[in-house]
């Protein structure tokens, strides 16, 4: 297998970053890192994963969707969409990997969102495999094996030397770009390593959470579920767990007066504020209650239920060490479970 | 870059009349004249004013109409108060068509039609009732209850009184809640006037009109002995992309604007009560 040692990693990322713009993990402060565009000297964190997921660089926080002319009684649309230029993030964990595969169901399915489609057509993902998964992660409940963490090209640490292994055509083309800096390694090392964090897996907290009680058949029972009171008893609607989440794609549209123009923005919404699905005459979620069982259904049953029973988690955790009540995805799905 | 539905079009307002002291129906082209684009009863638009704010509105026109489309909009917010404001020549942008539409070329051909709408609800009715007189031959009876406040709250009543009325091979029942100087006609809420006029069973129900409305005739179609798998309506629920991906406008696993918006009961039945 190709590989390169690690102190040649930051030589590879100073190449890379001659020709697109890289992205890679960095420490904000210890263990605390986010995606950074990189520039010569940056280390990439050592941290497990990012606080923000990476849905920001298909789906962004806020992005431009058009702009308007409005003079008189005349309205003048300008689309202002442009190729996106070609990107590459490095470092992405096997649960962020799988998201986008979830995104891609909803912003590929027709009509396709072009914006999100440009941005996925342009960028390339170097994921890296977890050797030392965290209490909160639960991607093996969702099928995921964080040892072989997929994308466009997968990289493996053996403590010494980075491994890569490409598994699309885009990512056979981003090695072959850089093949030049790598070198035919000894892989043997690597079986053990993933050996090592399976094992790690098996023993932690969520190891045991199961996904068999859930999905499209269990609707109308889910819903009805007298649990649905007490988990959602103390949350207050904050919307932290949504915005966290790298699978939860609710968006608004508006508009915003420049003064010379009008934007027209689409942002991140969240399913658990109270004016999300508000109208003239009503709400159809009156209730935290119902804003908060719409958060869980959908991942664990609507979702899967327009998906061939594919969930809409991935177990990144972070919902789990982000939410200020400590409320999660676990704790409703093992509310919820058979017993 | 392909189209992206996001991005609107432009039309442009080429009548306004004012149907009811709250609701006025506008006319739409496209600016080199005809329509935006295609679209089948039932289904919706997404109209705005760049700044002030986008709404959902049904197409209230048939598609046999080849020259434009139309709206009824009720004035209820920021977006409605501005469009109630304008004038004949102003553009506004436009997209769509969203979400499905009744079945009129299947499971409503050659049927005996029950129309019952209440308000601001004939909107969408209007569609499918100008589709089927122009296309008079492919279904059977057609029945017509329509129910508003009062008289002046009766949504494109010139229509209804000069074409549809006048119309030999429609019935057209209509009725208001109370009694009104210069009024002959029925008056009482719309589920207690079904009830009254008992139609036959064989007919095949579209009601539309505010949830409280739909409740009370429904039940009371049921109690003539109708059953859920012959009525149907379509829903309101806040929507901004009308695709499926803004993730506001679900019922369960369905979402309104794509799934939707025009719903049998028994397949709401299965759906969680969440309207
Ligand atoms: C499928 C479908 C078909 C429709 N067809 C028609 C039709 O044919 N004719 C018609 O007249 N209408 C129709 N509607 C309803 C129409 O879309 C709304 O009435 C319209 O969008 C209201 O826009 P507005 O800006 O005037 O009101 P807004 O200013 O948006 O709001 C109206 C009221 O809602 C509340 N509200 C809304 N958003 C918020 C928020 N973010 N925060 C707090 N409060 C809020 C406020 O209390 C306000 O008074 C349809 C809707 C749907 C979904
Ligand atoms: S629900 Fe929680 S654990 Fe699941 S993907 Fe979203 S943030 Fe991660
Ligand atoms: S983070 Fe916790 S409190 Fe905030 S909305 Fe989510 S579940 Fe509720
Ligand atoms: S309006 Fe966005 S999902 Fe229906």
């Amino acid at each position: 297998m190709l590989k390169i040692s690690a102190s040649n990693l930051n030589a590879l990322f100073d190449r890379i970053a001659e020709k697109q713009t890289l992205y890679i993990p960095v420490d904000r402060e210890p263990n605390v890192s986010e995606y950074k565009k990189y520039e010569s000297g940056m280390t990439m964190s050592k941290a497990l994963n990012t606080v923000r997921s990476a849905k920001d660089f298909f789906f962004p926080q806020t992005e431009n969707l058009a702009e308007f002319k409005v003079s008189g009684k005349t309205i003048e649309v300008k689309d202002i969409r442009k190729e996106n230029e070609d990107f590459v993030v490095f470092g992405v964990r096997a649960c962020d990997a799988r998201s986008f595969g979830i995104l891609d169901k909803v912003f590929l399915s027709e009509p396709v969102d072009s914006f999100y489609k440009n941005r996925r057509e342009h960028g390339t993902i170097v994921t890296m495999a977890c050797t030392r998964p965290a209490e909160t992660c639960f991607c093996t409940t969702f099928g995921i094996d964080p040892t072989v963490p997929g994308g466009d090209v997968s990289v493996f640490f053996d403590g010494e030397n980075y491994f890569f292994l490409d598994n699309t055509p885009k990512g056979e083309a981003f090695v072959a770009s850089v093949s030049d800096m790598l070198e035919d390694g000894d892989a043997s090392k690597l079986a053990e390593v993933q050996e090592n964090t399976r094992n790690i897996m098996k023993k932690l907290p969520l190891s045991g959470l199961s996904t068999d009680s859930f999905g499209g058949e269990r609707l109308m029972e889910h819903f009805n579920s007298d649990k649905w009171a007490e988990l959602s008893e103390s949350c207050f609607g904050c919307g932290t767990c949504t915005f966290v989440c790298p699978t939860c794609q609710c968006y608004d549209i508006r508009d915003f007066d420049t003064g010379n123009g009008i934007k027209r923005f689409r942002c991140w919404d969240s399913c658990m504020y109270s004016d999300f699905t508000k109208m003239a005459h009503g709400n159809s979620r009156n209730s935290q209650l119902e804003r908060f069982r719409q958060r869980f259904m959908h991942k664990l049953v609507y979702f899967p239920a327009n998906n061939n029973g594919e969930f809409g988690c991935v177990g990144c955790g972070r919902c789990l060490s982000k939410c200020p009540i400590s409320m999660n995805i676990v704790k409703v799905m093992k509310a919820l479970e058979d017993k | 870059m392909n189209n992206d539905t996001l991005i609107p079009l432009i039309g442009v307002v080429t009548d306004i009349r004012q149907d009811t002291p709250d609701v006025k129906t506008f006319r739409v082209n496209a600016l080199e004249g005809g329509k935006v684009f295609e679209h089948m009863p039932g289904q919706c638009a997404m109209l705005s004013i760049p700044g002030v704010g986008e709404g959902m509105f049904s197409i209230t026109s048939s598609p046999t109409n080849k020259e434009f489309m139309e709206f009824s909009i009720k004035k209820c917010g920021c977006l409605t108060t501005w469009l109630h404001a304008m004038d004949v020549g102003q553009q506004i942008t436009i997209r769509g068509p969203y979400g499905n539409y009744f079945p009129v070329d299947t499971e409503l051909k050659g049927k005996d039609l029950l129309f019952i709408a209440g308000g601001i609800g004939l909107a969408p009715l209007r569609s499918v009732i100008n589709y089927v007189r122009d296309k008079r031959d492919d279904y059977g009876d057609v029945q017509i209850v329509y129910g508003s406040r009062s008289k002046d709250d009766l949504v494109d009543y010139k229509e209804i009184i000069d074409e549809w009325t006048a119309d030999p091979n429609i019935e057209v029942d209509l009725t208001i809640d109370n009694p009104q100087e210069g009024w002959d006609g029925h008056v009482g809420f719309v589920p207690n006037y079904v009830k009254e006029l008992n139609p036959s069973t064989n007919k095949t129900v579209l009601v539309c009109g505010p949830p409280i409305m739909i409740k009370f005739t429904l039940a009371g179609l049921k109690e003539l002995g109708f059953t859920e798998t012959q009525v149907y309506t379509t829903m309101e629920l806040r929507m901004k992309c009308g695709v499926g991906k803004c993730g506001r406008c679900n019922i369960g696993d369905k979402y309104v604007c794509k799934d939707g918006p025009v719903f049998r009961f028994d397949q709401l039945d299965a759906l969680p009560d969440e309207y």
